[in-house]
């Protein structure tokens, strides 16, 4: 594909798009598609075809919406209302959407929200949860199909590659550089950095690696972008490949995620036919592609060493470091890895520019960051929002609080390497710095919401026992340490525990922290730190009386 | 039949041809995987995927067609949890053990069906009709608790009401629909 081909592609399908008068797009991420999004999408259609509208209404799946415990979501667009947004939608209903609200628009009535049956199926655009946000990695997702690249092109799509090719390896980092963007993974190291450290490691072999395994569980961020948006992450990888002159692409998604692999490969075999990948890149002689590698249920491969492992087939244990992977890394070749979310924002600040993303967020933590609501929480699902916003207002603005009569206590970011964070540091602001001071870290974007009725000290040993289990047990102080703090932890649980338990606790946290291999073991006992250093009356009240307590 | 041979009458024919050795499947599927370097993991999912689980002799057969020492395909086999090395039921239960799912209650939810099943977590029932499991986190977290059960999702469960769930399976039958194989290019 030419270059100019591009704008001209974009253009035709957007006309093909206008030519509808409504457009019904209906969340079909696997959430939605365990509660009949299919179905719905096919009810539909026959519904239009029955009743010989089909030519004034078109329907698409798109990717997740964000409201997840509301769905299936369906969002109606037309030229001549505002949207409307449908939730809680079921098979059986197409006919109501169609008769109710799509055929009366058509025919030229304005539904400010639906009656009858349909009242208790109509979201709010208006609400927190939506106008709060301010989407860029998800910007796609609700709006286009993602399994169809002319309307990835529609929108900017594969145009910031198109300027990174106009562009030397060397400016493309310092744009990254420039716009300010960490890692999303959880470490939040400079993406612009990372890029200009592998590049400038000569080598006639480079690897650009996707992390697609997001192993925190209570996370699924990367999970609605790979599905909703996989052209995105694609374009990113692109233009990582040339930041580093990178000559091949591996995708590493876990394999509990089938559709986001369905997805990626279907992405990628569009983008290849249309020559945006493979030989000969948008005219340009470049040639690159991609290996998709699933990963096989081990937490640990989501770090990048252990990852690689995996890659070459072994057991997913991490590598010390230096050597990083940047100097020796895939079968010992450079390799850069980052993380799906990063990837997806590439391809906006390509297009947009540095400044625009910096202009977001806070003076060290840039742009914005996706999060996954969920717990006690009312309004569970996927947001993003920009850096700098407060807990206060993610928790109970956008989530609505816990939607119940009982108060929220505290929240957890970071999975099973963050912290907890109570309730009254809540209008602490939200930036890797604030939440790292805090003791927790911003982590993948995994937030959970516990109310007063939620023991503090059983989460802290449900992530303790989810590292313990995940170790892979090759250095011994995660090994080894891991299982004493949890069997130490049981016992304050069961209600033997001493305070000495609690001083041997922290002093085995400290070795494991120091002198494990890998982040798995460095921060396993973040979780237990914190709850003890913001509930550790919920500890010591399960401890013996202490004239009973013998050593 | 007579055991003598007639040597005067004896014309030389030719062999019929055997039949065809049919291929065998795995061994077509190491030579699809051999190409790619470090496939192992990639070529034991499309195993797995086929058997429903890594038999012995099978991971036997796959070693020394990838030219992998069996000692390596147990390294793998044994340290990823995807990998089963019993058969399994026929429906696959995995309840999953997320954050938010946990906070909802799944340990509940998996005692229950343990008990609906008589059948402990990582165990199938006698008669092989299901294998339940506890699995990470399956990423549908706006929908805990829930359960996958080959690969249909089950959402918003009660977390008593086990035997619904096992109602449901049985109305719906979900079985593993095949889909395209991940390319090896």
């Amino acid at each position: 594909m030419k270059p100019e081909e591009l704008e001209i592609k974009a253009a035709a399908e957007l006309a093909k798009q206008q030519a509808f008068d409504v457009r019904l797009a209906c969340c079909s991420s696997t959430g939605c598609q365990s509660s009949g999004a299919a179905e719905i999408i096919t009810n539909l259609k026959a519904e239009l075809k029955a009743k010989q509208l089909d030519a004034k209404v078109q329907v698409v799946g798109t990717g997740c919406m964000g409201l997840c415990s509301k769905g299936p979501l369906i969002r109606m667009t037309s030229k001549t209302q505002k949207d409307v947004l449908f939730s809680d939608i079921k098979p059986a209903m197409a006919g109501a959407v169609i008769d109710q609200v799509v055929a009366p628009v058509l025919g030229g009535a304005t539904i400010e929200a639906p009656t009858g049956e349909l009242e208790a199926h109509y979201l709010d655009l208006e609400q927190p949860f939506f106008t709060m946000q301010d989407r860029i990695v998800l910007e796609n997702n609700g709006r286009s199909d993602p399994e169809k690249l002319e309307e990835y092109l529609v929108h900017g799509g594969y145009q910031g590659l198109r300027k990174a090719l106009t562009m030397s390896a060397e400016e493309i980092c310092k744009e990254m550089l420039d716009s300010g963007l960490r890692g999303r993974g959880g470490a939040g190291f400079p993406t612009g950095l990372k890029w200009d450290l592998t590049r400038k490691v000569q080598n006639d072999v480079k690897y650009v690696i996707c992390n697609g395994d997001e192993g925190d569980p209570g996370a699924f961020m990367d999970r609605s972008v790979l599905e909703g948006d996989p052209h995105a992450v694609i374009e990113g990888m692109l233009i990582a490949a040339r930041a580093m002159n990178s000559t091949n692409g591996i995708f590493y998604i876990r394999a509990e995620y089938p559709l986001a692999v369905e997805r990626i490969e279907k992405a990628l075999r569009q983008a290849r036919t249309a020559g945006l990948v493979g030989r000969n890149i948008l005219d340009s002689g470049w040639a690159f592609d991609f290996e998709v590698r699933l990963g096989a249920g081990a937490f640990v491969c989501g770090e990048e060493t252990a990852l690689i492992a995996s890659i070459e087939g072994k057991r997913g244990t991490p590598r010390p470091r230096p050597p990083f992977p940047a100097v020796k890394g895939l079968w010992g070749y450079p390799s850069c890895v980052n993380n799906v979310e990063t990837l997806a924002n590439v391809s906006r600040i390509m297009l947009r520019g540095a400044q625009w993303f910096a202009s977001r967020g806070t003076d060290k933590s840039k742009g914005t960051k996706v999060f996954a609501l969920t717990g006690k929480i009312k309004n569970n699902g996927l947001v993003e929002v920009p850096m700098g916003i407060t807990l206060r207002q993610i928790v109970e603005t956008i989530g609505g609080g816990t939607g119940t009569d009982r108060k929220v206590k505290a929240i957890q970011t970071g999975g099973p390497s963050g912290g907890m964070i109570p309730e009254h540091q809540f209008d602490t602001p939200v930036s890797y710095e604030h939440l790292q001071k805090l003791g927790s870290m911003m982590g993948s974007g995994g937030l959970i919401v516990i109310d007063d009725q939620d023991s503090v000290i059983e989460l802290v040993r449900f992530y303790l026992d989810f590292c313990v289990d995940e170790s892979c047990g090759k250095c011994a102080p995660c090994r080894i340490g891991g299982t004493q703090i949890l069997r130490l932890v049981d016992r304050i649980v069961d209600g033997t525990g001493t305070q000495e338990d609690i001083r041997v606790i922290r002093k085995v946290a400290k070795a494991m922290q120091k002198a494990s291999l890998c982040a798995l073991g460095q921060t396993a006992p973040n979780p237990i730190l914190s709850a003890l250093k913001h509930f550790e009356p919920e500890f010591t009240e399960r401890l013996q009386p202490v004239a009973t307590a013998k050593a | 039949m007579s055991t003598a041979i007639d040597v005067t009458t004896t014309v030389k024919v030719a062999a019929p041809k055997a039949a065809a050795e049919p291929k065998d499947e795995i061994v077509v599927l190491a030579q699809k995987w051999k190409k790619k370097r470090g496939s192992l993991i990639m070529a034991l999912h499309d195993l797995q995927g086929r058997l429903g689980y890594v038999p012995r002799e099978s991971a036997m057969k796959l070693g020394r067609a990838m030219d992998v020492p069996l000692a390596r395909i147990y390294e793998v086999v044994t340290f990823y949890n995807y990998f089963k090395l019993e058969a399994p039921g026929k429906y696959i239960i995995s309840v999953c053990t997320g954050t938010a799912c946990h906070i909802k209650g799944s340990d509940h939810l998996l005692k229950g069906l343990e008990k609906e099943l008589q059948v402990s977590e990582g165990q199938s029932t006698p008669d092989k009709e299901y294998h339940l499991q506890g699995v990470r986190c399956l990423g549908c977290c706006g929908l805990a608790p829930l359960a996958a059960v080959n690969g249909k999702v089950y959402g918003k469960l009660n977390t008593s009401e086990s035997h619904y769930l096992i109602e449901r399976i049985q109305e719906d039958k979900p079985m593993v629909v095949a889909h395209e194989e991940v390319e090896a290019e």
